[in-house]
């Protein structure tokens, strides 16, 4: 399939020498590891002093295609060309100097360093650090000014929320003189209102000249600040349009080349009787850092609890609580029967009908090194059909167990045998729903069920954890994505800084109401509007 | 399995053929090294003596660890080495064994008592001679204080120790002698930096006379009292010549004459229990031109009496190992 | 994620490695002036090329496989256990003690009494290391390398003050009754009427090491316990979420691990010296972490490359006998140079091997497997 462009005003505009040439060009960039071709045939053009968009699901080579524009790898083929010159780029150092910067999904910054000495680094320019330091400080002050960069300059990283860490970013490229920025799913750990800022940002940069490429999964950011995209499916630039001629549903046919229902349908639920009691959940970590306050809630069978939130705001550790993985104090009661949270056992957890479907599955639900077939018992592997007796496992059982949970979740490729790693993350993702699902809990807990997990499997996803659901089970679900919690959810709860900031139903709320939330902002109690925490820091 | 026979033949038949092949004497030095100044060293200048005058080959290894004195042993055993030399009282116990699986190889060992037909066992009378050099010291010394460092702490260092002492009272009943061993492990045979740690201490303590017995220690008991402008007094080999001036003498143990004489016996040699004493040449005092000026006509005439009466066996010297404990302290 | 053959990660890169370190040391001994070539044949002869080389390569690799079997057992469960010295020597305390307790009618009682007092002895000094790194979180090889310091002057003081025979002058044991004598290859093959000569100590604990060897492998890829090991080893984490108690997994791992280092006493205690000596571990301990790395921790690796350093072992006692002039240090030097390429550079190799496999694998995934993708 060759790339479908409505319109290519770069190609002609080149030769005729009216226009500017492109910022970025790509000419036919291939890119394979081992048998995985992970780019092939790439061509692109980003006009100078605009904002590009490019989707695509997971693995279809988006990082890749990035990684080999910012010098981490280097393509078997094609040829690159910055304002209309051909570079050669081996190293970040040869990315950097062609003008490009890049902000990463993680970011690279020194934790115990300020922003100032960040921002400096590896580009002091001599031996003496004093003058770099004055040149930033002076630098950081236009910036703030022009673009809407604001960030104290002698804060230390580690004290600075995560919005304001991903500025320091920005800074740190435009430091370096990058013109062409480009910007790995940034929004993944923004609050609502963290991300609506960094789409100003990103505007007032375009207005200055400077030119935006913008990674991304979530169509709705796409469509609120690009002026163009282009959608990446198996490894190829399947199509790129004028953002304002296209609509979501478009995009995501094209990403997943089939329609897409984007809406989750779901009868309404009927729950049943509380089988999840939480009181008072408090648990304060290594640090002494309080990161559950009281926390306090019921679950019902046949109901689906959404707990929203910005990450790192006491989710993760309220799963880990409840599945038995980590201490805290306060009181759990699992059905009739009192769960001790102050002794956590994951084993008993589970023995007691509970099951988990963890954030992290490369951490957590699986084990990367294991075969699929060791990993399908995983958790489950002391029940009596796994054990053949002096200690052994009936690695047989083991195998039959696998084949039929990858041929009913239609894991691919259906081969048990591959280590878990070698499947994609939403296949990988399946093989931990398969195997925690078919368990038929009475209590599942969910943590970022659809994080990077491509969009066939998420609607996959979502359809089994209906199923389960009308069958009966209790579902608590975890995501920071807001989509998926206002369109799974039976209830909605927001978290905040380790405290349970409200209860919502998602047919009473919207997006708006629910970021607040996330902020610490509850637009209802009499405070409302003494912001605090993340957005507290701003300014 | 008949490929395993084939192997396994094979291999006895090399070993066989090695076995007449060679007829060459061995030396197994102990822990501490073929040069260590002293005991090992003095063994070896045996070796080296024996070789000038017949122009032969012997065979030698230095160990690396106590485990591996068996496989030495044996190892010179297949090879057909006659005489097999073992340096040092530690082989004992492992010749023990290994000797009654080589009745046609004869076996010295130095220092101990083996009772095995094939085993020649050589020790000496430490006591004699360090008594002579206790004298020696006790005249020396101005303040009547002396010191003795050990090395490992034996009874064989002990009976050292104990002939040094009856040596200085006799000379002067009023002395003290300070003792100190360096170590329970055959480590304490090299560690000179230990040794001068505890010579400097005795020195502090008013010893102007220090004796060691200590192997590869003690060059570091020596260079201490060198450093400090008191005397040592050396031991095993002549190690007067290692500082002029400041080794007053040295106990000479003649473990050269022992590996000399076995070499020279040749596989033929008679077994049994050869002990060496003042009467059979077998441990003595030094003096050199190295020590000549250290040691007056008084001293020499003194000493050399003492010398007489217990080749003669008017003076006994009490051995600490006849009955593991010592008259004076 | 790259991947080479099985067979080029445990039988190619190992080789490459091998002759790397013989070239350097080569290079050595050319130094040294002597020749790299009778050098080489000297350490070949003297370890494999008559029944008595092999007597002794076959000993020494026998203890190599108790102390990489226990090194390997641990690494599964990314456990860096550097304590076999101190485990093995303490193992060896254990068999002393039990066969002086009694005057043994006959080796078929003492073996299993020895083993199981190795095993034990082994077990307990792994034991305290183990708990601090489960419950204090003591970093285990800190805790495992002290322990090898405490477990030498433990047995100085043992055999200085207490065990030594009175009026003995050797910091040792006096030899166990001969019924605590283990059959050794030349008593065992004559029973089958095969000749082998006497004096190498090559002895039934040989026998007992193959055996452990297959016991590691039930343990580790069929066991529940090895699964729960393995899951742990490759991430902490995933087994805290499956229900695997960290803490017991560390003890257990451990626990099997000292035994494991423990159990070279029967073959060097009870079935070589026949008595405790200073130092029986002759180092053992450490050369199991570069057996274990080399044998990719898995038994069949471990008992190669345990043979591999029982050959160096005994090729180098050889090399002193035959060459003089090569000194102890310089053997020493050469044992290092092995294990300094076959383990802590095993990766400069592997990568540029990596490198070329999977450009080749790549040429053949374009040519045939165009479609895909």
């Amino acid at each position: 399939m060759s790339a479908e462009v409505t319109r290519a005003p770069g190609i002609e505009s080149g030769e005729a020498r009216a226009a500017p040439p492109p910022a970025l060009r790509l000419v036919g960039i291939s890119k394979s590891f081992g048998p995985v071709q992970a780019n092939r045939d790439i061509h692109l053009e980003v006009e100078k002093g605009t904002i590009h968009g490019i989707v695509g699901e997971n693995g279809a080579g988006k990082s890749t295609l990035m990684s080999i524009i910012y010098g981490y790898y280097q393509a078997d083929a094609g040829e690159i060309e910055v304002h209309g010159r051909k570079v050669e780029i081996r190293s970040p150092q040869d990315a950097i100097a062609a003008g490009i910067g890049m902000v990463f999904q993680h970011f690279k910054l020194v934790e115990n360093f300020t922003v100032l000495e960040n921002i400096v680094l590896g580009v002091e320019g001599g031996a003496l650090l004093g003058p770099a330091l004055r040149r930033a400080r002076r630098m950081l002050v236009e910036l703030a000014r022009d673009y809407e960069l604001a960030v104290d300059p002698d804060a230390v990283i580690e004290t600075l929320s995560v919005g304001l860490q991903q500025r320091v970013e920005i800074l740190k490229a435009l430091y370096r003189h990058a013109d062409i920025l480009i910007l790995d799913e940034p929004t993944g750990v923004l609050t609502p209102a963290e991300a609506d800022h960094l789409f100003r940002i990103l505007r007032s940069l375009r207005d200055e000249g400077k030119t935006i490429i913008l990674i991304t999964h979530k169509l709705r950011e796409i469509m609120e600040v690009t002026d163009r995209v282009s959608v990446m499916r198996q490894g190829e630039i399947v199509a790129t349009r004028e953002t304002a001629a296209t609509s979501p549903e478009e995009l995501a046919e094209l990403m997943v080349g089939r329609k897409v229902l984007l809406r989750v349908e779901k009868p309404p639920a009927r729950p049943g009787d509380r089988v999840l009691e939480v009181r008072d959940l408090c648990l304060r970590d290594e640090k002494g850092v309080e990161r559950l306050k009281n926390i306090s809630f019921d679950l019902r069978e046949g109901e689906i609890l959404a707990i929203a939130g910005v990450a790192g705001n006491g989710q993760s550790e309220l799963l880990e609580v409840l599945s038995g993985i980590r201490a805290a104090r306060g009181e759990v009661r699992l059905g009739s029967e009192p769960l001790d949270v102050a002794r956590p056992d994951a084993r008993l957890a589970r023995e007691m009908g509970l099951a988990h479907i963890p954030e992290d599955r490369q951490r957590r639900g699986l084990v990367m090194e294991f075969h699929g077939w060791e990993n399908t018992p995983f958790g489950y592997h002391h029940e009596p059909r796994f054990d053949r007796g002096w200690g052994l496992m009936d690695q047989k059982e083991m195998k039959r167990d696998a084949a039929g949970k990858f041929e009913r979740f239609d894991i691919r490729p259906a081969n048990p045998d591959l280590e878990a790693r070698s499947f994609s993350g939403g296949n990988q993702q399946k093989i931990v729903v398969a195997r925690e699902i078919e368990h038929n809990p009475d209590v599942l807990i969910v943590g970022q069920p659809t994080r990077g997990v491509d969009i066939g499997a998420i609607e996959f996803i979502h359809r089994q954890l209906i199923e389960l659901r009308d069958a009966g089970c209790a579902i608590l679900l975890v995501s920071v994505e807001l989509d998926e919690v206002l369109s799974l959810g039976d209830r909605i709860l927001v978290m905040f800084d380790g405290r349970i900031m409200g209860e919502r139903r998602p047919e009473e709320t919207d997006e708006r109401e629910l970021g607040l939330l996330m902020a610490g902002v509850d637009p209802g109690a009499p405070e409302a509007g003494t912001a605090t925490g993340a957005e507290g820091r701003e300014g | 399995m008949s490929f395993m026979q084939t192997l396994l033949g094979a291999g006895a038949a090399v070993a066989v053929s090695a076995a007449s092949a060679l007829a060459e004497p061995a030396i197994i030095y102990d822990l501490g090294g073929k040069f260590d100044k002293s005991f090992n060293e003095a063994a070896y200048r045996g070796a080296e003596r024996w070789k000038k005058e017949t122009g032969e080959n012997y065979r030698e290894v230095e160990l690396q660890n106590d485990a591996q004195r068996e496989q030495a042993l044996r190892r010179f055993a297949e090879a057909g080495a006659n005489p097999i030399v073992t340096v040092g009282f530690a082989f004992a116990s492992t010749l023990e064994k290994v000797a009654p699986d080589y009745p046609d190889t004869k076996f010295v060992i130095v220092d101990m008592v083996v009772n095995q037909p094939n085993v020649r066992s050589v020790v000496f009378k430490e006591h004699e001679g360090s008594y002579l050099v206790g004298m020696l010291g006790a005249m020396k010394s101005k303040t009547g204080k002396l010191g003795f460092v050990g090395g490992m702490d034996i009874p064989l260092i002990r009976r050292f120790a104990c002939g040094y002492v009856q040596g200085v009272k006799a000379v002067n009943p009023d002395a003290v002698v300070f003792q100190n061993m360096t170590g329970t492990t055959p480590a304490a045979w090299n560690d000179p930096v230990k040794g001068a740690e505890l010579a400097k201490a005795q020195i502090a303590q008013g010893a102007d006379v220090i004796y060691h017995a200590a192997g590869g220690t003690g060059r570091g008991v020596l260079q201490a009292a060198a450093d400090a402008g008191v005397y040592g007094i050396g031991v095993d080999s002549n190690q007067n010549y290692m500082f002029p001036g400041h080794v007053l003498t040295s106990m000479l143990k003649r473990v050269d004459n022992a590996v000399h004489d076995a070499f020279r016996d040749g596989p033929g040699m008679s077994t049994g229990l050869v002990v060496l004493g003042l009467k059979e040449g077998g441990v003595d005092y030094a003096y050199d031109e190295y020590n000549k000026d250290l040691i007056t006509p008084e001293m020499k005439a003194k000493v050399d009496e003492a010398r007489q009466k217990i080749i003669d066996g008017e003076i006994v010297v009490h051995d600490y190992m006849s009955d593991n404990s010592c008259p004076v302290k | 994620m790259r991947r080479i053959p099985v067979w080029a990660d445990v039988v190619l890169i190992p080789l490459i490695n091998l002759l790397l370190a013989v070239f350097v040391s080569g290079l050595v001994v050319l130094y040294i002036g002597e020749s790299p070539v009778k050098a080489m044949r000297v350490l070949l002869q003297g370890s494999i090329g008559s029944a008595y080389a092999w007597g002794y390569t076959l000993y020494y690799a026998t203890n190599f496989i108790f102390t990489g079997l226990a090194v390997a057992v641990a690494f599964h469960a990314r456990l860096f256990n550097i304590g076999g010295e101190g485990q093995a020597g303490l193992g060896g305390l254990g068999v002393a003690l039990v066969m002086m307790a009694w005057d043994w009618p006959h080796w078929a009682l003492a073996l299993p009494a020895g083993i199981i007092a190795s095993a034990l002895f082994g077990a307990a000094w792994a034991a305290i290391p183990a708990w601090l790194q489960a419950k204090r979180g003591s970093h285990i090889v800190i805790t495992t390398i002290m322990f090898n310091f405490i477990a030498s002057a433990l047995l100085v003081y043992l055999l200085v003050n207490h065990l030594k025979l009175p009026g003995s002058m050797s910091p040792e044991t006096p030899p166990f009754p001969p019924g605590a004598h283990l059959p050794t290859a030349h008593e065992i093959l004559a029973w089958v009427g095969v000749k082998f000569p006497k004096s190498p100590p090559v002895n039934i604990a040989l026998l007992l090491a193959l055996l452990a060897a297959f016991a590691v492998w039930v343990l580790i890829w069929r066991s529940r316990l090895g699964y729960e090991i393995r899951a742990f080893g490759h991430s902490e984490e995933a087994a805290r979420y499956g229900g695997i108690a960290p803490v017991r997994i560390i003890m257990l791992t451990m626990l099997i691990s000292g035994a494991l280092a423990g159990m070279m006493a029967v073959n060097a205690v009870q079935g070589e010296a026949e008595r405790l000596v200073l130092d029986s571990v002759q180092g053992a301990g450490f050369v199991g972490i570069a057996v274990a790395l080399m044998g990719r921790s898995h038994p069949v690796g471990v008992i190669l490359a345990a043979i591999l350093f029982g050959m160096l072992y005994q090729g180098g006692v050889e090399l002193e006998f035959e060459m003089p002039a090569i000194s102890r240090e310089m053997i020493v030097v050469i044992q290092a140079l092995v294990i300094l390429f076959t383990g802590a550079l095993d990766n400069m190799v592997r990568l540029p091997v990596s490198r070329l496999f999977h450009r080749r694998g790549r040429g053949g995934g374009r040519a045939g497997a165009g479609g895909n993708g």
